[in-house]
C-alpha cells in the first residue's frame, strides 16, 4: 500500500526534478500512444524531441513559435503569483494583433513610407495597448463588479475572436481580396526585421528575452514585484503591511495584457503578414501551460516555451510525416501539464511503501 | 451503578508542554457535565482523547465501568460517544439528509435518512426540514444538523465542543431545552464552555480546569460567577505594587467604534471608546472571539470601515486610513497569527522585514538588498532571535524566536504607540520574559502599548490598566491596583453593571 507522507520542509530536490520526471511520463505516453496508433515509438518521440532542432531552419521555426510562447507565459506567471487568475491571455494576443496589425494595414493603406526598424517600436506600442485594453477590461470588472477574473478573461476571448471576424468579414477587408475574409497583405516595410535572411526568426526574440530579464529584475529587485508576490502568497500578510490588492490586480493584469499584446502584434506583423479570421492560435492558452511547467519563473518560462514549441512543432511533423492528426501536441500538452500537477505532491510529500495498516494504527 | 465516564490519571505531553497532567473526570449517566476553562487550559486535548482523536501517554478510560481504549473516532463512535464541533463540517450545496448520509454505512438508503433525521428531529423537538440544501439555514439550525447526526448514532455520552458561540440567545434558550430532554432520557453531556453563566444554569456539574490540571470539582448551581472564575483563572496574585505613573498625553483614542461582524462566525464591534497614552501599557483582558480580532483590525487598518474620526492616532483622525499611512505616523503592530499575517511563511526574515519597514528602499522602489540583509541581522543580534541567519525562511523559526523577531522588527522601527496580540502566545518561558522586558522598556521609553491577551497573569504583570472586552463591548477601566481576578473573570462573561441588564447579541 502507497501512502503519502508530509514532508517538514519542501524538497528543493523534486522542485527542480518535478518537471523533468513530467517530461519522462509525458514521453513515455507518448511512445505507449505510438505504439497503439501502430508507429515506431522511437521515430514518433524523435519527431516532438529531436526533429525540431535538427538544423538552423528547425532551430529557427522553434524561436519563431516560442516568441509568443515567452511574452505570453511571463505576463501569466506575474499574475498566478499575483494570486490574480487571468486566462485570457489569447483574447489579449488578438487584440494585440488586431492593434498592431490594424496599424500596419493603416499603413499600407495610405502608402505612408516607413522602414521595418522605424515600424518595430511602433508595433510593439500598438500590441501593448490593445492587449493592456482588454486585460483592462478584466481587472475594472473585478475591481468594480467583483466579478470573477478567470471567468471574465476567459469569455473575454470569444469577445476578441469575434472582433476580429468582424473585421476581417467587414471593414478591412481586402477590396481585391475575392471576397475572402481577410485583409491585404501588409506593405514588406511593416513586416517585422528578420534576425537572419531566409529564416523566419525575428527580433521580436530579442524584444521576449529582455522581457524576461525585466519581469525577473521586477519580480525579485523591486518593492513593486515584492508587492505582488506577498499579495499572492500571503493574502493577511499583505493586508497586514497595508499593499493594495487593487494596484496588485491592476499591475498584473496591465503588464499581462501588454505582453500578450505585444506577441500578438508580433505574429500579425510577423510570419503572419496579414489578418485573417484565424489568428487566434492558441498561444494564449498554451502559456498557460508553459508558466506552470516554468515554475512561474521568468527563466523557467523560457525553457518551457521552446519545449513547448518543440511539442507543437512535433505535432505538425507527425502529421506530414507519420500520418498522424496534429492534435497529438494539445495531448501531450495535457498530459505534461497533469504529470506535472502530479509530480509537484512530491515536493511536500514524500511516497512510502507500506503493509496494510496493522489494525489500531490508525493515525491519532 | 458505574459512571458513564470515568476519567484517571490521563496525561498528554506534548514537546514543551504538557497538556494534560493527571486528569481524572466522572460523569454520571443522564447527566449535564461541564469542563470549564481558559483557552489553553486542556479542555479541548481532553475531550480528544476521550473522542479517540489523541491518544494519551497515560491514564485509563472506563465506560460504565468497562476499561476501554479508544483507537479512534470511529472507535468512540462504536462505543456510543459522540461529538459535535465548534466549527461544522457541512457541505453547503446538498440537503441536510445527504449531508446525514454521507457520515453514515452505505448500506442505508437516502430515503431511510430522510426518514430518521425527521424521527429524530422530532423526538428531541428540534425544527428541521431533511430537505433543505445546508447554505439556506442559520447558523443555529446548522448546529442542530450536527447534533441530529451526532443523535443518530443513539450516544451514550454526547461532546458539545463551545456549542453556543455562534448562536443568539433565543437560539441558546432552545438547545438548553434539547440538551435537557436529551438528558433524561439517560444521555451523558460532557458540555465544554468558560461562560459561566450558561454553566450555571443548564449544569448539575463542573470539572474546572487549569493549565492542563483539574483544579476542582463543583457544583455549578452552588458557586457565583465570581467563584468560578476563580477557580478557572487560579489563586489571587500577589498584590501589585504600585508603579509610578508617568503617562502622558492621549497617543490613541477611540470613541463610538461601532462596527458590523466582517463575516458570520465574527463578533460586532459595539460602541468601544478607551484611551491610550504615551507612557503607559493598557491591557485588554477576554475570551478569544469575543470581538478582539475585529477590534485590532480596526485599529492597525487592516479593516478600514470605521469613520475616519472614531479613532485618532496622535490627534489625526485615522479611522479609514491605511496600515502604511497609520505605520507613517509611528502606529506598529504584532498580530496574534505570526506566519501569514505577520510574516510571509516562505520567504526570508529580510524579505519580511519589508512588510513594515522602508529603510532598505532605495528611490524608485529598488530594494537594496545589502542592506536589508544587515538590517534584519542587527535585529536578529539584538533581540537574541535563534536563525541561520537573515536568509533563513520565516517558517523555518520556532513560534518563539519568529515571535522575537516580529516583535524586534516593530520595536527597532521605534513606535509611538505599539499594539502587540497575545505577545507570548505558545512561546517558551524564557522569551516571554524577553518580550515582557522589550515593552517594558518601550513603556519606559515612552511608547504607548496596548496590549490584547488571554493570559491574564500576562497583562497583571505589564498593564498599567486594564479592560475587558466581552461579546464586542468594552468594559469600564480598572486601574492596575484595583484588578482583582474574580471582578475581570465575572466581566470576561460580559456582566458588568449596569449593562449586564441588557444582554447582547451572541458573541
Amino acid at each position: 500500500m502507497i501512502t503519502l507522507e508530509a514532508r517538514s520542509e519542501p524538497s528543493r530536490l523534486f522542485a527542480w526534478l518535478s518537471p523533468a520526471i513530467a517530461l519522462a511520463i509525458t514521453a513515455a505516453v507518448a511512445g505507449l500512444l505510438f505504439v497503439a496508433l501502430g508507429r515506431d515509438p522511437v521515430r514518433g518521440l524523435s519527431m516532438f524531441l529531436l526533429e525540431p532542432l535538427n538544423g538552423a531552419r528547425a532551430v529557427s521555426e522553434v524561436a519563431l513559435k516560442a516568441t509568443p510562447l515567452i511574452l505570453c507565459a511571463l505576463g501569466l506567471a506575474l499574475c498566478f503569483r499575483s494570486n490574480v487568475w487571468n486566462i485570457g491571455a489569447e483574447g489579449q494576443f488578438l487584440l494585440g494583433a488586431i492593434t498592431g496589425g490594424g496599424l500596419a494595414l493603416w499603413f499600407t493603406a495610405r502608402g505612408i513610407p516607413t522602414h521595418p526598424w522605424a515600424f518595430f517600436p511602433l508595433a510593439i506600442v500598438a500590441g501593448a495597448l490593445g492587449g493592456m485594453c482588454w486585460a483592462g477590461l478584466v481587472a475594472l470588472l473585478r475591481d468594480r463588479f467583483n466579478a470573477n477574473e478567470i471567468l471574465v478573461s476567459l469569455m473575454l476571448v470569444y469577445v476578441a475572436n469575434l472582433l476580429l471576424a468582424w473585421l476581417v468579414f467587414g471593414p478591412w477587408k481586402d477590396p481585391q481580396g475575392f471576397n475572402f475574409p481577410q485583409t491585404m497583405s501588409f506593405a514588406a516595410e511593416t513586416a517585422l526585421p528578420q534576425i537572419a535572411r531566409g529564416l523566419r526568426t525575428h527580433w521580436g526574440l530579442a524584444v521576449a528575452l529582455l522581457a524576461a530579464l525585466a519581469i525577473w529584475v521586477f519580480l525579485f529587485r523591486t518593492f513593486g514585484g515584492y508587492q505582488l508576490q506577498v499579495g499572492g502568497l500571503a493574502p493577511a500578510a499583505a493586508r497586514y503591511a497595508g499593499f493594495s490588492s487593487r494596484r496588485a490586480l491592476w499591475t498584473a493584469l496591465l503588464v499581462s495584457g501588454g505582453l500578450a499584446g505585444v506577441a500578438g502584434a508580433f505574429e500579425a506583423t510577423g510570419p503572419m503578414g496579414q489578418l485573417t479570421p484565424y489568428a487566434a492560435t492558441g498561444y494564449g492558452f498554451t502559456a498557460i501551460i508553459v508558466a506552470f511547467v516554468g515554475r512561474l519563473h521568468p527563466m523557467g518560462c523560457v525553457l518551457g516555451s521552446v519545449l513547448l514549441s518543440m511539442f507543437l512543432i512535433g505535432g505538425e511533423l507527425s502529421q506530414s510525416r507519420l500520418g498522424l492528426p496534429s492534435a497529438l501536441a494539445g495531448v501531450f500538452q495535457g498530459v505534461l501539464l497533469f504529470a506535472l500537477l502530479a509530480c509537484d505532491t512530491l515536493i511536500r510529500y514524500r511516497v512510502r511503501w507500506r503493509a496494510a495498516v496493522p489494525a489500531g494504527a490508525a493515525p491519532g | 451503578m458505574a459512571d458513564r465516564l470515568h476519567l484517571t490519571g490521563i496525561t498528554k505531553r506534548y514537546p514543551g508542554v504538557v497538556a494534560n497532567d493527571g486528569v481524572s473526570l466522572r460523569v454520571a449517566a443522564g447527566e449535564i457535565h461541564a469542563v470549564l476553562g481558559e483557552n489553553g487550559a486542556g479542555k479541548s486535548t481532553l475531550m480528544k482523547v476521550i473522542y479517540g482523536a489523541v491518544r494519551p501517554d497515560a491514564g485509563e478510560i472506563r465506560i460504565d465501568g468497562e476499561a476501554v481504549r479508544v483507537r479512534n473516532p470511529q472507535d468512540a463512535r462504536r462505543m456510543g460517544i459522540s461529538m459535535v464541533f465548534q466549527h461544522f463540517s457541512l457541505f453547503e450545496t446538498v440537503t441536510v439528509a445527504e449531508n446525514v448520509w454521507l457520515g453514515l454505512d452505505r448500506s442505508v438508503s437516502l430515503a431511510e435518512v430522510r426518514g430518521r433525521v425527521s424521527a429524530k428531529a422530532a423526538e428531541y423537538g428540534l425544527a428541521l426540514d431533511p430537505l433543505r440544501p445546508v447554505h439556506t439555514l442559520s447558523v443555529g439550525e446548522r448546529q442542530r444538523v450536527e447534533i441530529v447526526r451526532a443523535l443518530l448514532t443513539d450516544p451514550r455520552l454526547l461532546i458539545l465542543d463551545e456549542p453556543t458561540s455562534v448562536l443568539t440567545p433565543p437560539a441558546v434558550e432552545r438547545l438548553f431545552v434539547t440538551l435537557r430532554r436529551l438528558a433524561a432520557s439517560g444521555c451523558s453531556i460532557l458540555y465544554i464552555s468558560h461562560k459561566l453563566d450558561e454553566i450555571r444554569t443548564l449544569c448539575s456539574a463542573c470539572t474546572v480546569m487549569r493549565g492542563g490540571r483539574v483544579t476542582g470539582t463543583v457544583d455549578p448551581r452552588q458557586e457565583s460567577n465570581a467563584s468560578l472564575s476563580r477557580l478557572m483563572i487560579g489563586a489571587e496574585p500577589p498584590p501589585l505594587p504600585p508603579r509610578p505613573a508617568r503617562a502622558g498625553p492621549v497617543a490613541l483614542s477611540v470613541r463610538g467604534l461601532s462596527l458590523p461582524r466582517p463575516s458570520p462566525f465574527g463578533v460586532d464591534l459595539q460602541d468601544v471608546s478607551f484611551e491610550l497614552r504615551a507612557g503607559e501599557v493598557l491591557g485588554v483582558a477576554g475570551v478569544s472571539g469575543n470581538g478582539q480580532q475585529e477590534l485590532l483590525a480596526a485599529l492597525s487598518g487592516e479593516d478600514r470601515r470605521a469613520p475616519d474620526a472614531a479613532i485618532r492616532l496622535l490627534g489625526q483622525p485615522v479611522g479609514s486610513a491605511s496600515p502604511g499611512r497609520r505605520r507613517d505616523l509611528g502606529l506598529h503592530f504584532v498580530p496574534e497569527e505570526r506566519l501569514g499575517r505577520g510574516a510571509v511563511p516562505t520567504l526570508s526574515l529580510a524579505s519580511n522585514l519589508l512588510l513594515t519597514r522602508r529603510e532598505s528602499l532605495r528611490t524608485g522602489g529598488w530594494i537594496a538588498r545589502g542592506p536589508l540583509a544587515g538590517q534584519a541581522a542587527a535585529i536578529i543580534e539584538r533581540f537574541r532571535v535563534k536563525a541561520s541567519g537573515p536568509h533563513a525562511a520565516a517558517r523555518s523559526l520556532s513560534g518563539g524566536n519568529l515571535q522575537k523577531f516580529l516583535m524586534g522588527r516593530e520595536i527597532d522601527a521605534v513606535p509611538k504607540v505599539l499594539i502587540v496580540a497575545q505577545p507570548t502566545w505558545g512561546v517558551d518561558v524564557g522569551a516571554a520574559a524577553q518580550i515582557h522586558g522589550a515593552l517594558l522598556g518601550l513603556r519606559e521609553a515612552g511608547c504607548a502599548v496596548l496590549v490584547v491577551s488571554e493570559a491574564l497573569d500576562e497583562l497583571f504583570e505589564l498593564a498599567d490598566r486594564l479592560v475587558v472586552i466581552a461579546r464586542g463591548r468594552l468594559s469600564p477601566t480598572l486601574e492596575r491596583q484595583h484588578a482583582d481576578i474574580g471582578r475581570i473573570g465575572e466581566w470576561m462573561s460580559g456582566l458588568w453593571a449596569p449593562a449586564a441588564a441588557t444582554p447582547q447579541g451572541a458573541g
